[in-house]
């Protein structure tokens, strides 16, 4: 039976949505709104790479997507470098880092692997706010507007169209790279490590390169959301919002690119609606988390896929 | 010089105390049902706001102390009933979010109805300091060490002297094996949590004096709770203790000889350390996989 | 083809393998059988890498590979299947197959994300070979199916067929009628000679002694971890040795 979501299609319908978007969308609060999922998704495709498809887990990511945010915003706004420079050395020292860590981290499994990731995102952010003198500490800090060979980036409109086009690339690299060989031995590993093994899967090599993969895409974004905001606090690199992404895959959906989207979509919104009810937007998370791991623990797109493939005669 | 190190000494063991109690509660829960419970922080929180709360309604505070630890095993039960039992068999990933789940839930609902004020309960026996050594030590943390000492000989006679201790080592050791003799795991599973979550309120009120508590103090506590547990090695009980308190000791020489601002970061360092170099531990045993 | 010259392997105090010397000729099946206990599955880990020798040398084609990881086995022509089935449950029946050419595809993750396209022809045939190879191993009807669907003697034979897809010198199959009813051994038995004949040397460590005696042109009897006896099956099965271990000294 063919799954729509599978293929090339898939894509296509999420370029006609995002080209077609702007058309409803009122104001320029809604274009803020509609930024920031894409911003959330494409981390959160990149965090269900490493999640959903290669089985591991990562309680700190918030802290690549911080390491990113303040790369750029120290680079541009300190020592006056161009943003895009700025942007690619954050992505390269955050690779860095998490090539150095993710060797001796990967080889953990289960609660371990849990624990290391989250003393890692934690120690990140520890860093992020004692180190004041660079980053602010825990005022924040001020960053500037992003710019493309000397042309800024100025409001919703411009923005929600680089938004759109690197979400859409980034969804597109994700599907490739999900039906290739790299990808399946990706899968497998979460499958079997053994068996990918036997298979000649090099897997510490592999797990590495997924993991310093989706640190990197969350570092790029970081810095994309920095300027985009135009003001960081340490929050951006703290557990909460490792979890907030955390629960953004596990209820779009483990191993399903549009899951993540979907859950980017949902739970980006979500604090949108709760905004005035602090305490009651942890609820939620945590019961829509508790929900979600329950009763429908592939999340939620997987999940819906399953029921329309059984309903097809 | 030397008055310096007790100092800090003094002030480590105390905390490594509560780390200590909370580690215990992991291993109790981790050896019971192989889960990892990130809501074991939020116990630790229960207890101290729990108190609080209690004795500013009026009760006396020995009260207000037993009320307290009641709630949070009563909390640690339907943690157990509503969000692991449902569970069944899932994978680790599941089971931890699920656990994530659940220490968020119980914290919203504390920022919700008690709000985001710190708070402290009063000192068990006066804040006269006393001197030792040319250092001072709180008449707190005689309390926290010496209750932490008796807590910890009570679970080791329940452990090795009782039936029903026996019947939850059973039931670690191997779940089908103790119900084929008939202990009733369900319950047992209940009884570990609650205890866990027990274990976890008497540490946060022991504390409570000395540092406030907050609706959000149980994350950090919760962590390192973890990191003491793992560095003594899970699912060993002694490692729990020593974990802990080797935990807040290394804590406390950081803050003071090293860098006060970077003392939380010490323990996620540790745990690095240790889940890179001897991830069973202090105590425990390496495994290997039967394909 | 492969050598094994005094293989131990102890762990903490049990010596699980001691001392067992045999050779495997190029193009044979070959089967180990002893007791529950005798350390047949610990002796194919040993040889596929996933447990390190205490002592002793397995060479195969001329060179010691003792204590090699399973992956660098697998480049060298050796694969393997399982006892309690390791299938990726979490993938299609075919992509699970796929897997198995793992070491013949292009596996750059760039070269993916950007679908290069004589990537995409490379995946095209491989999936062409896979298909071929399921209906080879009889899950034919299994093509459109995930793994989580099918019944376990399908898996167990899907698994020979991502085994295959490597196109390995030496194939080990860890107890492949375990679990089988049978009609399903028959099958098996099928199967295992349409590898044999195919030029693929096979070894199986198996209790299901029908299977054994009709297929092996050479078996190794193992017994708490010592070699017991070797020979073809009419000279094991008349080993008084043999029959001693298995029906007890009494019989």
């Amino acid at each position: 039976m063919m799954n729509i979501f599978k293929s090339n299609c898939g894509v296509a319908v999420l370029a006609a949505a995002l080209a077609l978007l702007p058309l409803v969308l009122p104001n320029a609060f809604y274009y803020d709104v509609a930024i920031r999922i894409a911003i959330n998704a494409c981390v959160v495709i990149g965090l269900n790479l490493l999640m959903g498809y290669t089985g591991q887990i990562s309680l700190g990511h918030a802290g690549f997507f911080g390491l990113g945010a303040y790369a750029s915003a120290i680079l541009t706004s300190r020592f006056g470098w161009p943003p895009m420079v700025a942007l690619a050395a954050g992505a390269v020292a955050t690779g860095l880092l998490a090539f150095g860590v993710a060797r001796p981290i990967l080889k953990l499994k289960g609660h371990y692997l849990a624990m290391a990731t989250l003393g890692l995102g934690i120690i990140i952010s520890i860093v992020i706010i004692n180190e004041s003198a660079w980053t602010g500490g825990p005022d924040g800090m001020q960053v500037g507007p992003f710019g493309l060979f000397g042309f800024e980036l100025n409001g919703e409109h411009m923005w929600y169209w680089l938004m759109a086009a690197l979400l859409l690339l980034v969804t597109w690299f994700a599907l490739n790279l999900i039906d290739s060989p790299a990808g399946r031995a990706l899968q497998a590993i979460h499958g079997s490590e053994i068996a990918a093994r036997v298979a000649g899967v090099d897997v510490t090599a592999s797990k590495v390169r997924v993991f310093v993969l989706s640190a990197v895409l969350a570092s790029v974004l970081g810095s994309l959301s920095a300027h985009y905001v135009g003001f960081l606090s340490p929050g951006v690199s703290g557990f909460s919002h490792s979890i907030e992404f955390v629960t953004m895959v596990v209820v779009g959906g483990m191993a399903s690119v549009f899951g993540s989207i979907f859950g980017a979509v949902i739970l980006t919104m979500l604090p949108q609606l709760l905004s005035t009810f602090e305490g009651w937007e942890t609820v939620a998370f945590g019961v829509i988390l508790m929900l979600t791991m329950i009763f429908l623990p592939k999340g939620l797109v997987p999940t819906l896929r399953l029921k329309f493939s059984k309903a097809e005669p | 010089m030397q008055s310096q190190f007790l100092q800090f000494l003094f002030s480590g063991v105390t905390v490594g105390a509560t780390y200590a109690l909370a580690a215990l509660g992991f291993t109790l829960i981790y050896n019971a049902s192989g889960v990892i419970n990130f809501a074991q922080g939020e116990f630790i929180m229960l207890g101290g706001m729990g108190a609080v709360f209690l004795a500013q309604a009026g009760l006396p505070l020995p009260l207000a102390i037993v009320l307290a630890i009641a709630l949070a095993a009563l909390a640690g039960v339907l943690v157990e009933k509503l969000a692991i039992e449902p569970a069944g068999n899932a994978e680790v990933v599941t089971l931890i979010i699920i656990t994530i789940g659940a220490s968020l839930t119980i914290r919203g609902l504390v920022q919700v109805f008690l709000g985001t004020g710190n708070h402290a309960l009063p000192a068990f026996s006066g804040e006269a300091p006393i001197a030792v050594l040319g250092a001072t030590l709180l008449p707190q943390s005689l309390w926290v060490l010496g209750v932490t000492g008796i807590v910890v000989a009570a679970l080791a006679w329940f452990f090795g002297r009782t039936r029903m201790g026996k019947a939850m080592l059973a039931t670690a050791h191997n779940k089908l094996a103790a119900q084929l003799v008939g202990v009733n795991v369900r319950f047992i599973l209940l009884l570990s949590f609650a205890l866990s979550a027990a274990l976890g309120a008497v540490g946060g009120i022991l504390v409570a004096p000395i540092n406030y508590t907050s609706y959000d103090a149980g994350i950090m506590l919760g962590l390192k709770g973890f990191v003491a547990a793992t560095l003594g090695g899970l699912g060993a009980g002694m490692g729990a203790v020593v974990g802990g308190l080797l935990l807040g000791v290394v804590e406390a020489m950081t803050a003071g000889y090293v860098s006060s601002a970077y003392k939380d970061a010490t323990p996620f360092v540790l745990i690095l350390l240790i889940l890179f170099f001897r991830p069973q531990g202090l105590f425990g045993k390496k495994g290997t996989d039967r394909v | 083809m492969l050598q094994v010259k005094g293989l131990s392997k102890t762990f903490g105090g049990v010596k699980a393998v001691q001392e067992v010397s045999f050779t495997i000729q190029a193009g044979t099946i070959h089967s180990v059988i002893g007791p529950n206990g005798a350390g047949k599955t610990t002796l194919l880990n040993l040889i596929t890498g996933v447990y390190a020798p205490t002592t002793g040398e397995i060479v195969f084609n001329g060179e010691n590979v003792a204590g090699k990881s399973p992956d660098e086995l697998a480049r060298r022509r050796m694969n393997r299947t399982f006892q309690n089935l390791q299938v990726c449950m979490n993938m299609s029946a075919i992509d699970n197959v796929m897997v198995g050419a793992h070491l013949r595809l292009n596996q750059g993750l760039l070269s993916a994300m950007f679908r290069r396209p004589s990537l995409r022809r490379a995946d095209a045939a491989c999936r062409e070979e896979a298909t071929q190879l399921m209906e080879f191993a009889g899950v034919g009807k299994y093509l459109k199916a995930h793994a989580s669907q099918m019944p376990y003697g399908a898996l167990k034979r899907m698994e020979i067929a991502r085994a295959l897809a490597a196109k390995p010198q030496l194939l080990l199959l860890d107890e492949p009628a375990a679990g089988l009813n049978h009609t399903e051994t028959g099958e098996i038995d099928v199967l295992i000679r349409k590898v044999a004949d195919s030029g693929v040397t096979v070894v199986l460590v198996e209790h299901d002694m029908k299977l054994v005696m009709n297929l092996s042109d050479h078996i190794l009897v193992l017994d708490y971890g010592k070699k017991l006896a070797e020979g073809t099956a009419a000279e094991v099965r008349a080993n008084p040795d043999v029959i001693a271990a298995y029906l007890g000294a009494s019989a």
